[in-house]
């Protein structure tokens, strides 16, 4: 995996579908790394899917009436229902199909939607539709606040980071809590197939949607992605502080089929310091010595947890007896 | 549970529903047709109402047949969806089962649940029986679905009243629903095939044309439902009209009421008749699009209405319904004295003889106020 990362430019050519289906001239921001997954998740997904979008910036800028970014049917209604909506259509299509009234073939229904829209007002929604076992993925773009109405605290927002809601101050850290474990709970709803990703690790991502798609049932993606206006760095670098999320530890990119864990990628014997990652962000720039040993600690409870798991656990089908 | 029936007869692609009193044994019934083979339909059962409405938009979206039933606090829990369906043109067909609001919570009938909703481009049904609650969920299909229309319909049916009610009722056939209902032919579906994106953002350069078309789309509906209505008449025999009346021509007191209500003021009007009152009724059938003209030449030489509420406007100049018909008659040359009773809330029993009193007071006197809580104490 690594080596073709580093050659990335050798490889994707010969590795990428060259057509797209989400098209340039969108809105977002310069360097935004959740636009960047979404046009990988749709390369992966190809022509015969259907995406339901939440409300949230992919939304916003990319369909301003009349135009519209996206060359695959696509819908959005509100902000927190991007599971049900598509629950909606996956019914609808499966319905159709049986009574003929629309073309024998497998058609994928993929909602998405943000931290907000996915981790705090859509999850009633996302455990619904999850837990009756829709035929359907739901990927969250994960960049760790509200950055459409402007970098507000989320139940994705790490420790430690200053948020307009939770903003750093005098006797304030910023955010004090460890961001929220999806896939874990997703897990926990008997989804047979749950991954973590990153943009940053492009193959990475696109094989676990595909991966997700071949699911008859529903299937669920945690995409980090970063957001250089709200994480307060360059724009030039969304990609390198994807990978610094994964190679400190931070953002472990792992996935679970049928309730067994597996890292990704290959576990290195000593992660990168965490400093690498939170020094260079103005999001954490005033984060104090101490304040950083708490974020490590957070950050590596979460990380040994996964590797735990990833030793220990087992498929469901052998815990039957 | 003959709601349900209709609706089955209707032959729905996606029913998404959550369980709320007194409309629950709608969804109910009709998850036992799916579920014993006698209708191939999709049956979600959701984790809520904002989760049925976004499931039923999604369902629709894709070019499916598709209903939805709730009542009161559901209503309101699916709020945030409700304007939207209509502002996508896609037809969703909802019952319902009109419950008061909270709070104190209450589980009986009013209809203070679908004056929430009344402004969101919904077009709206009231029935006065349970032959008009089937007759209405099969027309509201053909309506909404119908291409100049592409609208979502409300079926209000009085909670308890109506949804609880055991009478004789004609059941179309299947034969003679497939007839009068074909398949919907959806205008666009979200498919591969033809791709298009639905529900983008309306910036404001694009918002007030967007609000204006959604609202002639909802006001031109009216075309379509005299159509069907017509047609329905014609193949079943029962008449509808956006007001129906009941010894409404040589009335000295009209009094005009939505909903079950009605039929207990016709009771209170042979009554009244007998020891020589000439009152009568005006009953709404259809509440969106307001029929205004209609309203207007029902009202042609009346000198004395009473508009029956069954909600409070808190705060307001009048009652909600009484509000709306005030509106459309202040242009008029010629305007009755108009009392306005709100009655009957969160299930408070109306009597027979409550509305003989409403009649004779109302002929007695002018009004003292704006509006009145009919039967309230302290």
């Amino acid at each position: 995996m690594k080596g073709i990362i580093e050659n990335f430019d050798l490889f994707a050519p010969k590795l990428v579908d060259k057509e797209e289906f989400y098209a340039s001239g969108h809105r977002a921001c310069q360097g935004c790394g959740e636009a960047l997954a979404i046009r990988l998740m749709a390369k992966a997904l190809g022509k015969d899917t259907v995406v339901a979008n939440a409300t949230g910036c992919m939304e916003v800028t990319a369909t301003p009436y009349p135009t519209t970014a996206w060359k695959l049917p696509w819908v959005h209604v509100a902000f927190p229902n991007a599971a049900s909506v598509g629950a909606g259509v996956s019914a609808a299509l499966k319905t159709l199909r049986k009574k003929g009234k629309i073309a024998d073939r497998d058609i994928k229904v993929v909602s998405i939607g943000g931290d907000g829209g996915s981790l705090d007002i859509g999850f009633q929604a996302i455990s619904g539709a999850m837990e009756r076992g829709t035929n359907m993925i739901y990927i969250v773009y994960d960049n760790e606040a509200y950055m459409n109405t402007g970098i507000q605290r989320s139940s994705g927002t790490p420790y430690g980071a200053s948020t307009t809601t939770r903003p750093a101050g005098k006797v304030s850290v910023g955010n004090t809590t460890w961001k929220k474990n999806a896939a874990e709970i997703m897990v926990a709803h008997r989804v047979p197939y749950v991954a973590t990703a990153c943009h940053s690790y492009p193959f990475d991502f696109m094989n676990k949607v595909k991966k997700a798609r071949k699911v008859d049932g529903p299937a669920f993606i945690h995409c980090l992605a970063v957001c250089p206006t709200g994480w307060r760095v360059p724009s030039d670098a969304c990609i390198k502080f994807g990978r610094l999320a994964v190679e400190t530890g931070v953002f472990p990119l792992y996935e679970v089929e049928n309730g067994k864990y597996s890292m990704s990628l290959e576990v290195p014997k000593k992660l990168r310091p965490i400093e690498d990652y939170i020094k260079p962000q103005g999001r954490f720039r005033h984060l104090k010595p101490d304040e950083i040993e708490i974020f490590k600690g957070m950050a590596m409870t979460e990380y040994n947890k996964v590797l735990e798991r990833c030793k220990h656990s087992k498929p469901w089908s052998e815990m039957k007896s | 549970m003959a709601a349900a029936e209709a609706v089955a007869l209707c032959r729905p692609d996606v029913i998404a529903a959550y369980p709320i009193t007194p409309n629950t044994h709608i969804p109910e019934h009709l998850a036992d047709i799916v579920a014993e083979g006698h209708l191939d339909c999709e049956y979600i059962a959701v984790e809520s109402e904002h989760s049925a409405l976004s499931a039923c938009t999604g369902a629709s979206a894709a070019g499916a047949r598709v209903f939805t039933a709730t009542s009161s606090q559901g209503l309101l829990y699916m709020y945030e969806i409700v304007p939207i369906v209509p502002s996508m043109r896609l037809p969703v067909i909802m019952c319902l089962g009109n419950r008061a609001i909270s709070g104190p919570i209450n589980i009986w009938n009013d209809h203070s649940d679908y004056m929430c909703v009344r402004d969101l481009g919904w077009i709206a049904m009231f029935s006065s029986n349970g032959q008009e609650t089937i007759d209405m969920c099969i027309q509201a299909f053909k309506i909404g679905e119908h291409a100049d229309v592409m609208l979502p319909v409300l079926v209000n049916l009085d909670g308890f009243q109506l949804t609880h009610v055991v009478e004789a009722m004609m059941m179309p056939d299947q034969e003679e629903v497939d007839k009068f209902l074909p398949p919907r032919k959806p205008y666009a579906a979200l498919h591969p095939d033809n791709v298009v994106s639905m529900g983008t953002l309306g910036l404001p350069d694009i918002y007030c044309e967007a609000k204006k078309a959604n609202d002639e789309a909802l006001i031109n509906s009216k075309k379509v439902i005299l159509e069907v209505w017509k047609e329905w008449e014609q193949m079943f025999g029962r008449k509808y009209e956006p007001i129906m009346s009941y010894k409404a021509d040589d009335a000295d007191v009209l009094m005009l009421a939505m909903g079950s209500m009605g039929e207990t003021a016709q009771v209170a009007i042979d009554r009244l008749r007998k020891e020589g009152f000439k009152a009568g009724l005006l009953d709404l059938k259809l509440y969106r699009p307001f029929p205004a003209e209609e309203l207007k030449k029902a009202l042609k030489g009346c000198k004395n209405l009473i508009v029956i509420d069954r909600a409070v406007m808190s705060g307001g100049p009048a009652a909600p319904f009484c509000a709306e018909v005030k509106s459309v008659m202040f242009d008029e040359p010629e305007r009755p004295v108009i009392t306005n009773q709100i009655i009957g809330l969160g299930g408070r029993d109306v009597r027979v003889e409550d509305f003989m009193k409403m009649f004779k007071d109302a002929a007695a006197a002018k009004p003292e106020r704006a509006y009145e809580i009919f039967g309230v104490r302290g």
